[in-house]
């Protein structure tokens, strides 16, 4: 039964894959990228890692992709044209994929570990852990170095989009709060007392 | 002391030469000429004060390279002081004389500056020489050897827009190589074969030297043999000996000053100077010193019949500089190193003054060289003429015979006319004394035609002949006393009793009493025939000191210069017969009544003789057509030879390879670089996957395959 | 044991902390106005981190269970980095500042990524690796396209972006089979399981893809594409800032990762490197010649460089590393004089990239002609300068371990890379006179910077200010 879930998915992030890259309408790339990213949530899953594949689900199937599609739509990039372009590769480009793939081939035809690497590996489901919990414990004792680090890459990554986005325009009005509060009907107001008939 | 001897030059040279803008051209100039000043006074300090002891100033760690270890060091010997005095004297006379000789050069145009040029040119040339005369090592050496090539060069080419100038001056440093390939070739195989070069290592292992065969161009030698060939060879390039000697008459391109001082006195004896200095290994290497022998006494009779001919006053006296040189050589090929020494001395002094008076004389001239332009000028310049007359006298060798009385030039020809007797080499004796009576010959006719006789040629120069300024005079003066006096003034010390010249180059010595007997017996019997000429030497030498025969001791290395235990030259020639005594002051004498015949008593006859002799006078004329065979032989299939390379193999192949290459096969591969540079992300990713597609064909057919 | 762990990381954590710092008080403070100031002091943080790294013992310490590593070889790296991103950020504040691009992101984003090299060069794990080298990456995509309203700059941005993510993905991949190979990240335990046992052609893929990933970095062939546009479209300091510190972490990245994690099949991957160097050499000096835009240029000479540094590299030795390291030292210092002079390069307040403005520039301006033409010399390798000797290092370790063929390549192509070096000479010296010439540039930091590199170039010959022997223990601690 697992057997058959696993060949499932795996077939279906392949597949997902490919179109995703040869599909023309960019629109159905990202459905086909929604659907290896959900195949492979399925894969771990089997694997016993619940967690990460709700993770998948979540972050890049609820929020990653559905960011794309709103890139994609909004976007006005004539993708046929660049196909065009590309397209005078294409035979070379077969050619090449060929070679690797025959490499590849080779390589996992002649597959072979060293024989420590059963041992070092480190096991997908601990045993006697929650999922969360294993990952906590790598998270914050293992690998915390890691992580930090990653927190740092994030934190350029925002950085880097606020820098090549933001733009402070002067000709726009912007609430300033503290302006605002220190106003005192002193300075904001002037009381006129005006004459009945007479106008200013 | 010695340090400041020796860099005072230098300093004058480069302030002189670089800083001349700065401080002026004539300020620059006098810097020079005093710091040259000061030098000379000091060599003459270290000379009168040295006590024979060999000193060694080290002045900087030089090379470390290997085994090989060198200091750049002064070796303070006799050989050295003896040269520094030469060297630092006639370089500052030169100096001084420049002054009145460079004033007003045709050569360069009004405002041109070129004096102060001159000026560190000489006094770089006089860092060089002393580096050369005061090193330690033979690497050292060479490097006052090639920087003495490069300043000869400089000079000789000094008048840069005549092409004939800059054409000897090519001459002189190509056939120089000649030696100096010669020259680094032997120091090559003396550190080959002794592991260092330091001269006290290299004299130690003389003897072991004289004991080893060595492989070289195909055969086996005696390694002493082939080593001191190989220096001689670099000796007769620089010292302008036969079969090199085509560049010094050529060099007379220069100035008249530059020929005074490096064609004459100083540069062209290094090559005297070295052998002398190899003496250690010399005595050990009897085949060379054979072949020494042979090519000076050569040199010294080719020379002096090229000079009986030559009618360019210069040429005369290159030629016959040459031909002293001969001489030289021939003392020391014969073991008579201090006989060389001493003539190199006498004739340092006289055949400066030769050139600086002919200097004067073409100064007065005109810078007209012709001498059979000239004629009755002993009235319009009278001291150059006294000097010429001296510098005559002492070339020829005027003096008293069988006495020790007379001009420099008297004394140490004849010393080394005895050696070459005594030395047994018949041959070396005859053309030294043929010799003499053309340098006698040449010389007269030279006085007679410049100064007797009615002018000839243009007259307006005749008209405005006129005696030379202070400045080119004072150094003539200077000289004059040399000319005359060094020869009796050293004699003793240069050509006296063993233990008198032993004194005097710090060589050990000992009586022969305790020397074994077998040779003292010989000497024996020529002490009673030989009284009379040890009473000649009554001028140094106390009578009681004739009672002891003296022999030198000293092992190779000590002392500046080495005499074997075999090397009795010094005494034989003491000991010659009369005749040879006397023979070259008849030659003297022969030469001097033809001269007299030729150009006084009968003028017509010069030209009916050489129209009577027509092939011999032509042989002559064009110096026995070296120069002709020279191009035959190696200039012209040179030429040729590097006309070929440079059109066809240069020009063609690689040229023609390299443009190929560079203008087109680069230019195809830059565009096509250029053209893979589309701009295109994909472009650039798909080179990404074509290249790991590469490295991993690469990796599983080469790397991967085991 | 994590404060432990934190002692040895202390240099990294600090420079972290004070960009955080550096960030929150800029963002609440001044913002833009307080720019200036804290790109001076992020350059003098730099500097100091670097004294401190520097005078810090010797030996070698683990920290995080093998994941970061403290040696002499990170330590030399390390100050080169934090040395040469300093002078290129004391530089940038001018050129920076009068155009307008002088925000207080670009110091900060400048330290975060000397953090990420700094962890790259320390890195003991090929997830460290990665780390490390997204952190340094992400922070220099985004000072790329800094110059935002250029098309130019936000098109280098993308592109390096772009092509990073795929170099990125290759060396995943390479990281995946390795760890597939041998069971863990870890370099030690890579090492290990590949001494033991023997060397599949699955280990072999692996370091070929992490090669490829990593010859993305230091911009060898053929995964240089990238380099000539992002130098061109990038602001000229950034420029330099790519030109210098990131290419000495990536390259001393490459040979941690060789050595540490790959050393028992070096007679594997050394022929992996050489082909890239002698494809990186012959490219940069062939396609240089084409360029008229000196900071294109500058990004073929810098791949060709690259190429030499590999030849170092490929000669798996410790010489050889010491060699690679001696070079990047000699490489990073030429540069940085030679973008002081690029910045300088100026006309009516705009700056000029095109190297015909260089006619006949020793006329107006001899002092900085002369630096530049000691630096070019330098660059090309013409001997007495302080360029040839790191070439003659690399070739030498090339030739004691068996590479003949590669260092007689290297010579060929240095005497083509010349031309274009000395092509810029020649404008100097020799041009034509008449086009209009370069005016301004009168920044005090740069000429000094331009001059004291160039002095280095000459003064340098002696003892190379004892980079030589600092390289020799760095080399000798990480080989081993």
């Amino acid at each position: 039964m697992s057997v058959f879930a696993f060949y499932l998915f795996a077939i279906c992030v392949i597949v997902g894959g490919l179109f995703t890259v040869i599909s023309r309408n960019p629109v159905h790339s990202v459905l086909w990228l929604i659907l290896a990213f959900l195949s492979s949530a399925g894969l771990f899953v089997l694997l016993g890692a619940e967690f990460v594949a709700m993770l998948l689900v979540i972050v890049y199937v609820g929020a990653v992709a559905v960011l794309f599609l709103f890139v994609v739509m909004m976007l006005d990039v004539d993708f046929a044209e660049l196909k065009a372009e590309m397209a005078k590769y294409m035979p070379l480009a077969l050619l090449i994929g060929l070679v690797i793939l025959m490499q590849f081939v080779m390589v996992f035809g002649a597959w072979d570990a060293s024989h420590e690497a059963a041992g070092l590996r480190a096991q997908v489901t601990p045993l006697d852990r929650h999922n969360t919990e294993a990952l906590g414990l790598i998270l914050y004792d293992d690998y915390f170095l890691l992580f930090q680090l990653a927190g740092l890459i994030l934190l350029v990554a925002m950085i880097g989009a606020i820098v090549l986005t933001l733009r402070h325009r002067g000709d726009v009005k912007r609430q300033d709060v503290v302006a605002q509060m220190m106003r005192d009907p002193k300075t904001a107001m002037e009381l006129k007392d005006i004459k009945p008939g007479q106008g200013l | 002391m010695e340090n400041i001897i020796l860099f005072a030059p230098l300093v004058g040279s480069l302030l002189c030469g670089f800083g001349w803008k700065f401080i002026g051209e004539s300020a620059a100039m006098w810097v020079a000429t005093g710091l040259l000043f000061l030098s000379a006074a000091l060599s003459w300090v270290v000379f009168l004060t040295f006590d024979g002891v060999t000193e060694h100033i080290q002045i900087l760690r030089w090379i470390e390279s290997g085994s090989l270890s060198t200091d750049w060091a002064i070796r303070m010997d006799r050989l050295t002081a003896i040269m520094l005095i030469v060297i630092t004297t006639v370089s500052s006379l030169v100096h001084l004389y420049s002054f009145g000789y460079m004033a007003h050069d045709p050569q360069w145009h009004e405002g041109e500056s070129y004096k102060p040029r001159f000026f560190a040119y000489l006094s770089f040339f006089t860092f060089a020489m002393l580096m050369l005369v005061t090193s330690d090592n033979l690497v050292q050496m060479f490097f006052g050897w090639e920087g003495v090539g490069v300043a000869s060069y400089l000079l000789i080419g000094f008048y840069y827009r005549k092409p004939s100038a800059n054409a000897a001056a090519i001459k002189a440093f190509v056939v120089n190589r000649v030696g100096d390939f010669g020259f680094a070739l032997g120091i090559f195989g003396l550190f080959y074969l002794t592991d260092s070069i330091r001269f006290d290592d290299v004299f130690a292992a003389a003897p072991q030297l004289a004991e080893t065969q060595i492989a070289f161009l195909w055969s086996e030698w005696n390694a002493a043999n082939l080593i001191a060939f190989l220096l001689f060879v670099g000796a007769m390039g620089k010292s302008a000996q036969l079969f090199l000697h085509t560049w010094l008459p050529d060099a007379m391109e220069g100035p008249t000053p530059v020929s005074a001082l490096i064609h004459a006195a100083t540069m062209v004896t290094a090559g005297v100077f070295l052998v002398c200095r190899m003496s250690p290994l010399m005595e050990f290497a009897p085949e060379a010193m054979m072949f020494v022998t042979f090519l000076g006494a050569t040199t010294a009779f080719f020379a002096a019949t090229v000079g009986l001919v030559q009618t360019d006053i210069k040429r005369v006296i290159a030629y016959s500089t040459c031909s002293q040189l001969g001489y030289m050589f021939v003392a020391a090929g014969v073991g008579m190193y201090s006989a060389a020494m001493f003539h190199l001395l006498t004739h340092a002094f006289f055949k400066a003054m030769l050139f600086l008076g002919a200097g004067s004389v073409i100064h007065a001239m005109h810078h007209e060289q012709d001498m059979t332009n000239y004629g009755g000028l002993r009235k319009k310049i009278p001291y150059t003429f006294a000097a010429m007359m001296i510098g005559t006298l002492a070339i020829t060798g005027v003096g008293i015979p069988l006495t020790h009385y007379g001009f420099a030039g008297f004394l140490s020809k004849d010393a080394i006319i005895e050696s070459a007797f005594a030395g047994g080499t018949a041959y070396a004796f005859w053309l030294l004394v043929a010799a003499a009576a053309m340098t006698s010959f040449y010389s007269w006719r030279l006085i007679f035609l410049t100064f007797y006789g009615a002018p000839r040629g243009d007259q307006h120069t005749h008209d405005h002949a006129h005696e030379s300024p202070m400045t080119m005079l004072v150094p003539l003066g200077v000289l004059s006393l040399g000319a005359i006096f060094s020869g009796m003034l050293w004699y003793s010390s240069f050509f006296g009793h063993a233990d008198q010249v032993g004194k005097f180059y710090g060589i050990p010595y000992a009586e022969a009493a305790a020397h074994g007997d077998g040779h003292a017996d010989d000497h024996g019997d020529d002490h009673a025939t030989d009284s009379h000429a040890k009473d000649d030497h009554g001028a140094d030498g106390g009578k009681g000191k004739d009672k002891h025969h003296y022999v030198f001791t000293g092992q190779p290395g000590e002392g500046a210069l080495y005499f074997a235990p075999d090397n009795h030259v010094l005494d034989d020639a003491h000991n010659v017969p009369n005749w040879v005594k006397v023979s070259p002051f008849i030659a003297m004498l022969a030469g001097f009544v033809m001269a007299l015949w030729f150009y006084i008593w009968n003028p017509s006859l010069p030209a009916r003789l050489a129209a009577n002799q027509r092939p011999l006078y032509l042989f002559l004329l064009n110096k026995w057509y070296f120069d002709e065979i020279y191009d035959a032989l190696f200039v012209n299939p040179a030429k040729k030879l590097g006309r070929f390379l440079w059109k066809r193999g240069d020009g063609d192949v690689i040229d023609g390879g390299l443009n190929g290459v560079a203008m087109g096969i680069i230019p195809f591969f830059t565009k096509l670089a250029g053209r893979a540079q589309s701009g295109y992300i994909f472009t650039y990713a798909f080179a990404m996957v074509i290249g790991i597609a590469v490295l991993v064909t690469w990796m599983t057919l080469s790397g991967g395959a085991h | 044991m994590i404060s432990a762990d934190l002692t040895i990381i202390l240099p990294e954590t600090l420079l972290a902390g004070f960009a955080l710092l550096a960030l929150l008080w800029a963002v609440y403070s001044s913002k833009d106005k307080a720019a200036s100031a804290m790109v001076w002091l992020t350059s003098a943080v730099f500097v100091a981190l670097a004294g401190w790294i520097a005078s810090t013992g010797g030996g070698t310490q683990v920290a995080f269970g093998g994941m970061f590593v403290d040696d002499g070889f990170a330590r030399f790296a390390k100050v080169a980095i934090l040395l040469s991103a300093a002078v290129v950020l004391a530089m940038s504040e001018g050129y920076m500042s009068a155009r307008g691009l002088l925000r207080f992101e670009y110091p900060v984003l400048v330290a975060l990524s000397a953090v990420g090299m700094m962890m790259m060069v320390s890195a003991g794990d090929l997830m460290a690796l990665y780390m490390g080298l997204e952190l340094q990456s992400l922070a220099l995509y985004v000072v790329a396209s800094l110059r935002r309203d250029s098309v130019k700059s936000t098109e280098a941005g993308l592109k390096y972006f772009v092509l990073g993510a795929l170099s990125s993905g290759l060396l995943l991949y390479g990281a995946s089979l390795v760890y597939g190979y041998a069971g863990t990240t870890l370099f030690s335990g890579i090492i290990q399981t590949a001494q033991s046992g023997h060397v599949s052609i699955g280990l072999l893929f692996g370091i070929v893809f992490l090669i490829s990933g990593l010859a993305f970095k230091v911009s060898a062939v053929p995964f240089h594409m990238w380099t000539p546009d992002v130098y061109e479209g990038s602001p000229t300091p950034v420029t330099a800032f790519f030109a210098t510190a990131p290419k000495v972490a990536a390259m001393a990245l490459f040979a941690r990762v060789l050595h540490d994690a790959f050393g028992a099949a070096i007679s594997d991957w050394s022929q992996i490197v050489a082909l890239l160097s002698v494809l990186s050499m012959f490219l940069g000096a062939v396609a240089a010649i084409g360029q008229s835009n000196i900071k294109r240029l500058m990004a073929f000479s810098s791949i060709a460089h690259m190429g030499y540094a590999l030849m170092g590299l490929a000669a798996g030795t410790v010489f050889g590393v010491q060699a690679m390291l001696i070079y990047m030292a000699i490489y990073v210092t030429m540069n940085v004089g030679t973008f002081a002079f690029i910045l300088m390069m100026e006309k009516d307040g705009q700056p000029v990239a095109d190297i015909s403005a260089l006619h006949m520039y020793a006329k107006r301006e001899p002092g900085r002609a002369l630096a530049m033409l000691i630096l070019l010399f330098s660059l090309s390798g013409v001997p007495p300068m302080l360029g040839f000797f790191g070439k003659f290092y690399v070739l030498r370790a090339a030739y004691d371990a068996g590479l003949a063929w590669l260092a007689v390549a290297g010579v060929v192509a240095s005497v083509i890379g010349a031309f274009y070096y000395l092509r810029i000479v020649y404008f100097m010296y020799f041009g034509d006179d008449n086009t209009d010439g370069l005016d301004g540039g009168k920044s005090p930091v740069l000429w000094g910077v331009l001059a004291l590199s160039a002095a280095i170039m000459v003064l340098g010959i002696g003892n190379m200010f004892g980079v030589e022997a600092a390289a020799a223990l760095a080399a000798a601690s990480l080989v081993n």
